[in-house]
């Protein structure tokens, strides 16, 4: 896999098009997008449903390709990639937090930030070591041995974001990180968030709400499968 | 592949709904412990006709006088002219002759002391000893000179040397036999029953010729008269091939011309056996399928629970394939749980084999085998059958969209 230098920014799209074909009719979700990001940059993708916010994430997630135009990660160019270097792309590049945190009921925290790592180059004497270690960085070091039942939203929450962070990922996507949190504890979740970006982590939220986009310094708005616009706060 | 995640991810799954699981399993085992079970059976049942044969002695064949034809009228089994000793002489010289007997059977009541008792006489040659595969465990067999001058003297079975002395030695005892009196110079091993049923310890063996001139008395026209020839084979010297030159021999001996029928019969007793055992190996067969077709049964239910644990775990399928499992991981994944399943339900019905297969022979008084290889076999099958029944399962999980797999609940 190429490996960019730091000058390069971290996701590129050139006239980026997705289009789904359902039954004998073509949905084109995605019209010809151009956009980077920057390390550490933290972006909102905001959106009314059917925008086309939603293929954007599944792309840059690289849990999908392009129809057509070029998308790069970290300089790879997704169109060119096998299905096993994405999902090796996904487990060292990107980390994902989703709205409905997805985490294992069976298993503890532990185990559940775990779970990243098994999958990756990581030698097996380490793993425990650095999931902990993520844990203490969203503050539960102090509930590893806790099962989901047992955390409260907020806290399954961060559980999901130490298993993003597990694999020291460039990227992290959240999909609606606070949808199902009150407003106390999403406040929390997205100081964590807005934290990561400090530490030279592109972070992009894909969200509806816009307490939670004003948090972001960059916020893009999608329509119709299209860039409405693309601001930026403080600059 | 992953192999450590994916044996991990596939012990916690069972381990995360035993109910499910063992009910699972419960098909394996029934299906595995049948396999086993007709397999201990049916293998039991081949051992013990390979014991049967080989208690026979060497390879032998048997050879009777058969019906005597004169002028069109058959005479009946053993009508035709006895064997004579120039008969035994003369087969000796055969190629595949390691040994040749000559016997005459009879009837006759042993008396020693107080005790009396019927029992089977033989009169032999001293062939008929290697011919048995047959020893003394106490004194001596008889001896080639005992044998040529028609000495007064007898080995007994083992059942007879019980009857009479009861415990105390036989060797060197006066008994009276059909009133001539013998001395006893051996007790024969232990035997056990006949694949006819018959004790085979029930005899008094005696030299042919004590036999012919004094115990169960001559032929009316042939005085060294031989009644049953058993010839023993060189091991190694084809049965068959040995049964036709011994039939050849046997018919330029006797004078029979071209054309005309035996008046002897060969038999090789071991092709009896195996021709009524052959019976029983075609049921073991159809029991043996019966047993696979319940273990294909479990297999089927292994793999429709494996459908329902991958359509109930879609979400999950799509978080792994999200942070980073390749699709071959989650093959692997369900694949093994499907295997563990059949792996443990295997080994647990092997274990309920063993055991139905030692009640059966408890209740239905049959022999059976049990042997690792038994177990082996059976337990492969059941992995086979895991292999089989899991890859349909894995493969769906395995193909998945992890974004439609997300989506799911």
């Amino acid at each position: 896999m190429l490996t960019a230098t730091h000058t390069t920014p971290l996701i590129s799209c050139r006239d980026v098009t997705k289009t789904y074909v359902m039954g004998t009719q073509k949905v084109h979700a995605l019209r010809g997008v151009n956009l980077t990001f920057e390390r550490g940059e933290m972006t909102a993708i905001m959106g009314p449903s059917g925008s086309g916010k939603s293929t954007l994430m599944n792309l840059i997630g690289a849990l999908d390709v392009p129809t057509s135009g070029v998308l790069e990660i970290n300089g790879n160019n997704l169109a060119k990639m096998r299905p096993n270097d994405l999902a090796d792309l996904r487990n060292e590049t990107i980390g994902f937090v989703f709205q409905q945190f997805n985490l294992l009921g069976r298993s503890s925290a532990l185990t559940n930030v775990r779970l990243p790592l098994r999958y990756s180059r990581t030698p097996i004497a380490d793993i425990n070591a650095r999931a902990a270690e993520c844990l203490e960085m969203v503050g539960l070091g102090d509930r590893m041995d806790h099962r989901p039942m047992q955390l409260s939203g907020g806290q399954q929450q961060r559980v999901a974001i130490a298993r993003a962070l597990a694999g020291s990922p460039s990227l992290i996507l959240a999909d609606e990180p606070t949808g199902a949190l009150d407003t106390k504890t999403s406040e929390d979740i997205m100081a964590l968030l807005t934290g990561l970006g400090a530490q030279g982590i592109t972070v992009i939220i894909v969200t509806h709400e816009q307490e939670v986009a004003d948090y972001a310094a960059r916020r893009i708005h999608f329509r119709d499968g299209q860039i409405e616009f693309d601001e930026r706060s403080g600059t | 592949m992953k192999y450590g995640v994916a044996l991990l991810s596939a012990l916690e799954a069972l381990r995360g709904n035993p109910m499910r699981s063992f009910l699972t399993m419960l098909g394996i085992m029934i299906g595995v412990a049948s396999v086993m079970a007709m397999m201990a059976i049916s293998e039991g049942a081949a051992r013990q006709v390979d014991a049967q044969i080989s208690a026979l002695g060497a390879n032998n064949l048997t050879v009777r006088p058969g019906s005597s034809q004169r002028g069109g009228r058959s005479g009946g089994a053993g009508g035709a002219t006895p064997f004579t000793d120039d008969t035994i002489t003369d087969l000796r010289n055969e190629p595949y002759a390691l040994a040749v007997t000559a016997r005459i059977n009879g009837a006759g009541t042993v008396v020693a002391g107080e005790t009396n008792w019927s029992t089977n006489i033989y009169g032999v040659n001293a062939d008929y000893f290697i011919s048995q595969d047959w020893d003394a465990k106490e004194g001596r067999i008889l001896d080639v000179t005992e044998i040529a001058s028609g000495d007064t003297v007898a080995v007994i079975g083992n059942t007879i040397a019980e009857t009479l002395f009861d415990g105390s030695s036989a060797l060197g005892q006066r008994i009276r036999v059909n009133n001539v009196p013998l001395t006893v110079v051996g007790v024969l091993e232990t035997k056990g029953q006949s694949n006819f049923g018959s004790d085979r310890d029930d005899v008094i063996v005696i030299p042919i010729v004590t036999a012919r001139n004094r115990v169960l008395g001559g032929h009316p026209t042939t005085p060294d008269y031989v009644s049953n020839i058993e010839v023993s084979v060189t091991p190694g010297y084809d049965m068959t091939r040995a049964q036709d030159e011994l039939e050849e021999r046997l018919r330029i001996i006797r004078r029979i011309r071209p054309g005309k029928e035996d008046d002897f019969r060969v038999f090789n007793i071991a092709d009896f056996i195996r021709a009524r055992s052959s019976t029983q190996a075609t049921f073991g067969i159809l029991l043996a399928f019966t047993a696979a077709v319940s273990l294909i049964v479990g297999g089927v239910g292994v793999m429709n629970i494996m459908l329902v644990s991958v359509t109930e775990r879609t979400r999950e399928i799509g978080l792994r394939m999200a942070i980073g499992a390749r699709s071959q991981d989650i093959l692997g994944q369900f694949l093994f749980e499907a295997l563990g399943l059949c792996l443990i339900g295997g080994i647990i019905g092997s274990m309920l084999g063993v055991g139905a297969a030692e009640l059966a022979s408890k209740l239905g008084d049959f022999p059976v085998n049990i042997s690792p290889f038994i177990a082996l076999v059976s337990i492969g099958a059941s992995v086979l059958v895991g292999l089989f029944f899991g890859f349909f399962p894995a493969r769906r999980a395995a193909r998945l969209n992890p974004i439609e797999a997300l989506r799911h609940d």
